[in-house]
């Protein structure tokens, strides 16, 4: 997976390619520990082709820790990969886009 | 219907690209929608890390996938001779709760339970043996 970041002020966007599974999402989570002075955070999944449950583990944690302080916003998803969202329940807690 | 063909690996969690490359081998010969692929990638992944994580606490042990293809429906089955672990006891998490509520539990199993057509276990012999099948 490649994770790539661009911070502008308050907002990080995060774009993800290729697989969130369970051996790359300990990148993410990483990545995603430390959100402070993050107010908005994005999640450019466009180029993301495959999530497992550990995957979404990393994105509920962003979403609780950005619940506190900001937003977080979910973007370009393909078909598939929204269905896993439907089918986990996941669409109610993100704002996918 | 041809034989199932198997593998065989150390129940490690860095062994679970092998065995989806190895699920996909087999797969790639029948006619296999993209969503049925990844569905079947993503509950080959949950399983086999269910697998590494739990069924060899004091240890080290083994994982054997089987792979068929009969009549346009595969299956797939797991067998470790680990602590004997039913996956289909477990209560499904609420998955309609917010994000402050949720639990990080069970949701991997949830989703190979929500995307296959069937999921049996057994425990036999001293083995766990899990199977999950799916229209291709």
């Amino acid at each position: 997976m490649t994770i790539q970041k661009k911070q502008d002020g308050g907002k990080l966007a995060i774009a993800l390619e290729g697989r969130l599974d369970t051996t790359t999402a300990p990148e993410l989570e990483a990545e995603v520990k430390e959100l402070g002075g993050v107010t908005e955070l994005v999640f450019d999944m466009a180029s993301l082709e495959y999530i497992s449950s550990a995957g979404l583990r990393v994105l509920l944690a962003a979403q609780k820790t950005m619940n506190k302080q900001g937003s977080m916003l979910i973007r370009g998803a393909s078909e598939d990969i929204k269905d896993i969202f439907d089918v986990t329940g996941f669409s109610d807690i993100l704002t996918i886009e | 219907m041809e034989a199932d063909k198997t593998i065989k690996v150390p129940a490690e969690l860095d062994k679970v690209y092998d065995v989806q490359d190895f699920v996909n081998s087999v797969l790639e010969a029948h006619d296999c929608g993209m969503k049925a692929q990844m569905q079947i990638e993503i509950a080959v992944e949950e399983l086999f890390v269910n697998i590494a994580h739990y069924a060899y606490p004091n240890g080290k042990g083994d994982a054997e996938i089987s792979v068929g293809v009969d009549d346009g429906v595969a299956s797939i089955t797991f067998r470790d001779s680990g602590i004997p672990y039913d996956p289909l006891a477990k209560e499904d998490p609420d998955v309609t709760k917010k994000a402050e509520d949720r639990s990080i539990g069970g949701l991997g199993i949830y989703m190979v339970k929500k995307s296959m057509d069937e999921m049996l276990y057994r425990y036999e012999d001293g083995h766990n043996i899990l199977t999950i099948r799916k229209k291709l």
